[in-house]
């Protein structure tokens, strides 16, 4: 993917690329967005002291009563909303943020998964927002949001995808589902760049996505 | 349950205008999300509502005009339930505060009763119950007192038991 700025001091861009979402889709969907950094960093199974010890810290400030009284605040609000627009059920496929606070009292800790897995899941804690981290080497182009055409099929999903079906894509296809789908060019061993992409919707402020994508590319960063 | 559904006539949909009409439910189902998440909200711990609504499952998608009113109507029977539930918990509470109060006018009416404040509505452990003073001589006398107990156990208890 192009774009991003490699300098001496930082190896991510300053500010997010910002994707473009399909008229008809963005018709429908008034607020809608798709943006993403890019940081030089390797997956490793393991994250450094600082990353762990700040999973510990968001553990520790996080019960079981945000979980019940995340739904009020505005931005996993806004998620739920959406995901009822687009025919998703968020109690069976949760939002990012909801999936990540159960999975925090079922686990009893933000449990470590290595990075870049945890830079995204301390972001999507601090800030709600749903991210999802790629093998940016394996994208070409622009990222967008757009339905799938006939015919088209997602690594991972069975047969072809449904016309009409909410993907990210990027200019050879769709990469992942918009919502409920597992990604096709996800952070793997052999990936050197990975991409932080992160999903707008209606009522999600640009501040509070331009934040998770620089907590997740600090994170990788600093790792 | 008219208050919630508002089933605007808009203009655009008169005119058969589709977008304008799944604009509106989206709308709708934005504004009962969040009364549903309110009312989950208010109700913990103290009681759990069922915010599922069965929806059907699939890709996402640019939900049709009946799909979305499925999940408007969905959310606002949610809505209701809770509504209704919400009622009855506050008629029992208040059932339950008077009986307390008669409690503590008079125990010895109500031998053995025992309200817990989840009882009546109240966070923390504490309950009130009506036993008799010194044991066996206050029940032949008939001294009776309510009892109130002294709320949750103190982490260093909770941490004894574990040892």
């Amino acid at each position: 993917m192009e774009g991003a700025e490699t300098g001496s001091e930082a190896t991510w861009q300053s500010s997010p690329e910002q994707g473009w979402v399909a008229p008809r889709v963005a018709a429908e969907f008034p607020g809608l967005g798709i943006a993403w950094v890019e940081v030089d960093a390797r997956p490793t199974s393991s994250s450094s002291e600082p990353v762990r010890r700040r999973l510990r810290d968001l553990s520790d400030r996080f019960y079981g009563a945000h979980a019940i009284h995340m739904r009020e605040q505005p931005v996993p609000w806004s998620y739920r909303v959406f995901f009822r627009q687009i025919g998703l059920d968020p109690d069976r496929v949760r939002t990012p943020a909801e999936q990540l606070a159960l999975d925090r009292l079922h686990d009893g800790a933000f449990l470590t998964r290595g990075l870049p897995a945890d830079a995204v899941t301390i972001a999507i804690a601090e800030t709600c927002v749903a991210l999802r981290a790629y093998d940016a080497a394996r994208l070409e182009g622009r990222l967008c949001i757009r339905e799938s055409a006939p015919g088209e099929s997602l690594l991972g999903y069975p047969g072809q995808l449904e016309h009409g079906t909410l993907t990210i894509a990027d200019e050879r296809g769709p990469v992942e589902l918009l919502f409920g789908g597992e990604p096709e060019c996800g952070a793997e061993r052999d990936t050197r760049r990975v991409a932080i992409v992160a999903v707008q919707v209606k009522g999600v402020p640009q501040v509070a996505v331009d934040e998770a994508l620089w907590i997740a590319a600090s994170m990788l960063q600093a790792a | 349950m008219p208050g919630l559904l508002e089933r605007e006539t808009h203009a655009g949909l008169q005119r058969g205008d589709e977008r304008l009409a799944r604009a509106e439910l989206r709308r709708q189902i934005g504004r009962l999300e969040r009364e549903l998440a309110g009312l989950a909200a208010e109700a913990f711990p103290l009681r759990t509502i069922a915010t599922g609504i069965g929806a059907p499952q699939g890709p996402p998608r640019i939900a049709g005009l009946a799909e979305l009113e499925r999940v408007r109507d969905a959310l606002a029977e949610r809505i209701g339930e809770a509504r209704r539930a919400r009622a009855e918990q506050a008629e029992l509470w208040k059932r339950n505060r008077e009986l307390l109060e008669r409690m503590l006018a008079d125990p010895g009416a109500y031998k053995w009763v025992r309200v817990s404040r989840a009882d009546i509505g109240e966070h923390g452990c504490g309950h009130w119950h009506s036993r008799p003073r010194l044991g066996p001589l206050g029940m032949l006398m008939g001294w009776w007192r309510v009892k109130v107990s002294s709320g949750c156990p103190l982490a260093g208890r909770l941490a004894a038991v574990e040892r």
